[in-house]
């Protein structure tokens, strides 16, 4: 499991995902992921052994050098891609039931052919229900994420730059030791970088989340205009014809159109569609 | 996430591009990224290792080196690779968007073929010309700026054999040796002329466009 690995998981969300939603993953792979792996984990590469400290005091350099990165700039950016690339799986998660929930339809309605369930697998869920909550609820803790690692490198490394000199005064350092860090102006140029992609990100996720409120109350007041059947309860417990085909019909309407779309489509579901007071 | 990645998200534009667009993704992957990947990254592989001072003053010889190359040239130059394939992905996104909407069309009743919506080619014309001619300017700055950025860096594009050095806590002046400066100079002066190219491929191409869409309107007003 590498970034590669990642990528192919997340890509599949990238289906579901808003318009915002996908320049957001661009974004995070093209300029934080593919950066960290092609330029920025060669420039702190060498970060300890070329760490010197002006001293012959076996232990000295090691003992500095853990004082002053106590987690390297490299693990935590991968740490803070990793979390934040990860709120996403609910989402994955959330759509693989509700195709689950479509495949069980179709197996009541007697669709459940090859070509029907290969179009579940295809077609994209519309983002409102309860998968809206989920969506918003990833993109939430995307901003949570990266806010807190954003405060965490604040806190250990104040200022964002990286200094050229350190002075040391750690045991068995004797008195104060001068320690020159390795690439310093390099390391500030890609983390003022990361930081400004990571910046990006933020606000991409705060524009994606005013974007699904204002959605959502978009389509709400177009509900209240126009007053359509409600949902009913999920599941009846028993097996008349009657009660499977009250069962179609709601979960024919908690689908929201895409499976009805599906459907209709369908020439030979005609007379069952008649029957669906959903549709 | 690597360059491997890179090339497939961009195959996919290809599809869309102009015969010059092609050439120049061409160029792009295998005479500028593959020897980079290949080459390049092997010559600056010792840079700071054997970056030698003629001092034994400890910290002198990371000074020095940080004030010479404040950044290496293999990391501008994956940046600038970077920066100049992504203006590809807007015409991606747009090309998807059209895709999207034709389906949205199908939902709602018209009748298209499913398989030909997925691999028809979209012409250039109308908001996708535009899209297209914006990504090839994008393009044509981010090539020029990371141009001058190395020239301005390194006062030229001849990488010096010995440079000189006075920062704290250097001894007054200490003499540094570069690590291969003429092989660096060669691989330097390469990827210079191979982005030359491709300012050139993309200029050439931007002017195809306008000459294209410039005739198209004159027939249409004759």
């Amino acid at each position: 499991m590498n970034w590669a690995g990642l990528y192919t998981v997340l890509s599949g969300v990238n289906r579901h995902s808003t318009a915002i939603g996908r320049i957001w993953l661009s974004v995070i792979f093209i300029f934080r992921i593919m950066v960290l792996v092609v330029a920025a984990e060669s420039v702190w590469g060498d970060e300890k052994s070329a760490f010197t400290c002006n001293t012959q005091q076996p232990g000295c350099n090691s003992v500095c050098y853990d004082h002053f990165f106590p987690i390297s700039h490299i693990r935590l950016w991968a740490l803070q891609l990793i979390l934040v690339t990860t709120p996403a799986l609910l989402v994955a998660m959330h759509v693989a039931y509700q195709q689950h929930q479509e495949k069980k339809l179709l197996m009541l309605t007697g669709h459940a052919d090859a070509k029907h369930m290969e179009e579940v697998k295809k077609h994209k869920m519309r983002i409102s229900g309860s998968l809206w909550w989920t969506y918003v609820c990833s993109v939430v803790f995307r901003l949570l994420f990266e806010a807190v690692f954003m405060y965490i490198f604040y806190m250990l490394y104040p200022g964002y730059q990286m200094m050229r000199l350190v002075k040391c005064e750690a045991y068995p350092c004797p008195n104060t030791v001068d320690c020159f860090i390795s690439r310093p102006t390099e390391k500030t140029i890609f983390t003022v970088f990361m930081l400004v992609t990571s910046s990006i990100c933020i606000i991409l996720n705060m524009a994606e989340l005013v974007y699904l409120v204002v959605r959502a109350c978009a389509r709400r007041s177009q509900h209240h205009s126009n007053p359509s059947s409600g949902k009913g309860s999920f599941y009846g417990h028993k097996h008349s014809s009657e009660y499977k085909q009250n069962e179609i019909n709601q979960l024919l309407t908690e689908q929201d159109g895409s499976l009805k779309d599906m459907l209709r489509r369908n020439s030979g579901l005609q007379e069952k569609g008649d029957r669906c007071s959903a549709c | 996430m690597d360059w491997g990645t890179l090339q497939a998200v961009l195959g996919g534009v290809n599809k869309h591009s102009t015969s010059i667009g092609k050439i120049w993704l061409t160029v792009l992957f295998i005479f500028r990224i593959m020897i980079l990947v290949v080459a390049a990254e092997r010559v600056w592989g010792d840079e700071q290792q054997d970056f030698v001072c003629n001092t034994l003053q400890p910290g002198c010889r990371n000074v020095c080196y940080d004030h010479f190359f404040p950044i290496s040239h293999i990391r501008l130059w994956a940046l600038q690779l970077i920066f100049v394939s992504t203006p590809a992905l807007l015409v991606a996104m747009h090309v998807a968007y059209r895709r999207h909407e034709k389906k949205r069309r199908f939902r709602n009743g018209e009748k298209i073929d499913i398989e030909e919506l997925k691999n028809e080619k979209f012409h250039i014309r109308g908001p996708l010309w535009w899209t297209y001619t914006s990504s090839i300017f994008f393009r044509l700055i981010f090539e020029a700026v990371f141009m001058y950025v190395f020239y301005y860096m390194y006062d030229g594009y001849q990488m010096p054999r010995l440079v000189k050095c006075d920062a704290w806590p250097c001894p007054n002046t200490v003499d540094c040796f570069v690590s291969r400066p003429t092989e660096k100079t060669t691989f330097t002066i390469f990827m210079l002329a191979v982005s030359g190219i491709c300012m050139m491929l993309n200029l050439a191409e931007l002017c195809y466009l306008v000459i294209k869409i410039c005739m198209k309107e004159s027939r249409k007003t004759t």
